[in-house]
């Protein structure tokens, strides 16, 4: 960039019209590049000019302002991971990639930005075209509605700071022995925004929903028409139909332009490309909430409808993703969320859980919304085990990986929100460990 | 505030223009048509199953044509397939890794089987076979997980009818999880 300004080559051949009137800027440019000459020169004398020394970025003037803008190019690290380790042969037959998880050892406080929001859909994720999609609202109802992006803009708008997270997040800690996974494959499919929307409730008022009415069936307009049902008394309460992250229409791969958001709820619950509610007095089991999203219990019983998400946090500094380079002081930082309310506390061990220490909270701390943890650590060289714990507003604590085995076994494979370990090695390696 | 505002005029206005038809602010009413298009989902019983018919043999050839490039037919065993969705093949009523939670094996109703393939299946091209010919694949599907006979036919008074073998295997956590599946201190 600033090299082709020292270079800038004056091009008398480009002619606004004939006769010999040159481009406007021409003259603009000439003299940038005379000035930008100057300094050049007068330094190869000796001449000593004020900006000896700077950099390019402040001797020189910077781009253009844009209409949509992207990272430093230098930020290539802190990207989602797409689905991890298949084979060729298997992507063939699934056709799309259907996970990408959120960079969070590479991010701070509780808000993702949209680009790094984690990402999973069953079949992909659809183009719709906004003018040729509307949510039906239908069923146990006396007046069935149709509302376009356009009508949901119209009405007062909520805007609530949400934490979502998907039913399987962290599931390899199911398994009998530690992975060597990284923060972002074991955590990443959970992200924090700001959700705008129209809370359901007012839509179903509207509607005029039978006194009979006890679930909704959302369905998606997505390939395989994601389905789940959900409560009446959630959908009364928190649940809206998103169209905004972060002030922005949410994203294609966020359900662009409705989503069903049920703020604490499992995260394949808020159906994406919403298209159709049906009210109902009973749950449709759809093949999403009894073959997949339940979990097998030690007596053969499959827990069905986890809705409410348990009690949770996770360290995110140190973790895998980085080693300890000499001994010293760390700060020790992560997010803890609960699908009930708020978060009350949050302690932090370095010897595997035999001591605790209470951690500052940042605020404000919002319900149902991921909160940041932080403590001071200084680390002397030896091993260590770093684990986080969090009790929220109801007093529900996050158990250790033991005390959740014990009560569920480990045949399920989604809802895993026992306390997690990051082991400290004398060199200042960090991994993924059970203590 | 004044967004505020001018929905209390806009209401007060609207519900004296509306006062009988809709009630709805910015909503217009959905038409039969608008729901049909958007609307696919089936209860466990039968409620909302389409009208058609079908049977294992013809479900047999559908899915070769359509379905086995993806699944392992009954007996085959290609890794591949398998890590797609295993359809068959588990005889442990309660399957208890994921990988053994197949239709016979955990799923609770018929009608489930019907409800998906079509909204789902095949992966390619979801919704382009007719109502029948989900029905005789649906047929195919629980015969070979040894639920219903060879020459069983499915209809909408038929499929929800049959029983699965873990349609008892499941235990309702909302609101709340059962104590016994709750981690003590
Ligand atoms: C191009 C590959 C492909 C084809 C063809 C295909 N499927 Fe599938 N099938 C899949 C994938 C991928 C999934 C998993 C979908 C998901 O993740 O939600 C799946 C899942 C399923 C499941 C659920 C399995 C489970 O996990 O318990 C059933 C049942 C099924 N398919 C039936 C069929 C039938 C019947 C056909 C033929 C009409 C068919 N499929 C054709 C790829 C395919």
């Amino acid at each position: 960039m600033s090299k082709n300004k020292n270079s800038l080559i004056i091009d008398t051949t480009d002619h606004a019209t004939k006769g010999g009137l040159l481009n406007r800027r021409l003259f603009l440019s000439s003299a940038i590049a005379t000035t930008a000459a100057l300094a050049t020169t007068r330094a190869a004398y000796g001449q000593e000019i004020v900006g000896e020394g700077q950099e390019d970025w402040v001797l020189y003037p910077g781009s253009d302002a844009v209409e949509y803008s992207n990272r430093s190019r230098f930020e290539v690290n802190s990207v989602k991971r797409l689905l991890p380790n298949d084979s060729q042969e298997f992507l063939d037959l699934r056709l799309t990639k259907i996970v990408a998880r959120t960079p969070l050892d590479h991010l701070m406080g509780t808000i993702t930005p949209n680009g790094l929001h984690f990402e999973r859909s069953h079949q992909g994720i659809p183009d719709i075209d906004p003018d040729q999609h509307s949510l039906v609202i239908h069923g146990m109802v006396k007046n069935p509605l149709k509302f376009d992006i356009n009508a949901l803009e119209n009405y007062p708008t909520v805007s609530r700071n949400h934490y979502m997270e998907c039913s399987g997040n962290s599931n390899v800690l199911w398994q009998e022995t530690p992975t060597n996974q990284s923060l972002q494959e074991i955590h990443g499919l959970l992200s924090g925004s700001e959700w705008t929307g129209v809370l359901l409730s007012t839509l179903l008022d509207e509607c005029g929903i039978s006194p009979d009415a006890k679930w909704i069936i959302a369905e998606g307009a997505d390939n395989g028409m994601m389905t789940r049902s959900i409560p009446i008394d959630k959908a009364l309460d928190d649940t809206m139909i998103a169209i905004r992250q972060n002030g922005e229409r949410i994203r294609p791969s966020q359900g662009y332009p409705m989503r069903l958001f049920n703020p604490g709820f499992e995260g394949n619950t808020s159906v994406k490309w919403l298209r159709s509610i049906y009210v109902s007095d009973r749950p449709v089991m759809s093949i999403q909430e009894t073959a997949k999203y339940t979990d097998m219990m030690p007596d053969d019983m499959a827990l069905q409808f986890t809705l409410e998400q348990d009690v949770k946090s996770i360290i995110t500094r140190p973790s895998s993703a980085m080693s300890l380079k000499k001994k010293g002081i760390y700060e020790i930082t992560g997010v803890a969320w609960s699908g009930k309310g708020k978060i009350a506390r949050v302690e932090v061990s370095v010897d595997g859980g035999n001591t605790w220490a209470d951690t500052a909270l940042e605020g404000p701390i919002h319900a149902k919304m991921l909160t940041r943890f932080r403590i001071p650590w200084m680390w002397d060289g030896s091993p260590a085990v770093l684990q986080s714990r969090a009790i929220d507003e109801f007093g529900r604590f996050q158990p250790t990986r033991k005390q959740l085995i014990d009560a569920r076994g480990r045949n399920g494979v989604y809802h895993f929100h026992a306390v997690h370990s990051w082991g400290v090695a004398t060199n200042g390696e960090i991994k993924n460990v059970y203590a | 505030m004044f967004m505020h505002r001018i929905l209390i005029i806009a209401t007060l206005f609207l519900s004296t223009q509306l006062a009988t038809a809709q009630e709805s602010l910015f909503g217009v009413p959905a038409t039969q048509a608008d729901i049909d298009k958007s609307f696919w989902s089936i209860f466990p019983d039968g409620e909302f199953l389409p009208d058609g018919e079908g049977n294992v043999a013809e479900g047999r050839e559908l899915f070769e044509y359509q379905c086995n490039l993806c699944h392992n037919f009954p007996g085959e065993n290609d890794p591949v397939k398998n890590q797609i969705g295993k359809l068959f093949g588990v005889d442990d009523k309660r399957g208890k890794s994921n990988f053994e939670q197949t239709i016979g094996s955990y799923w609770p109703y018929p009608t489930i089987v019907f409800d998906y393939i079509r909204r789902a299946m095949p992966l390619v091209a979801p919704m382009s076979l007719t109502n029948s010919e989900y029905y005789s694949l649906t047929a195919y599907l629980l015969h070979e997980n040894g639920i219903i006979a060879e020459d069983d036919v499915m209809n909408k008074n038929t499929l929800p009818k049959v029983e699965m073998p873990n349609k008892d295997g499941f235990i309702n956590a909302y609101p709340e999880v059962p104590e016994k599946y709750l981690a003590k201190p």
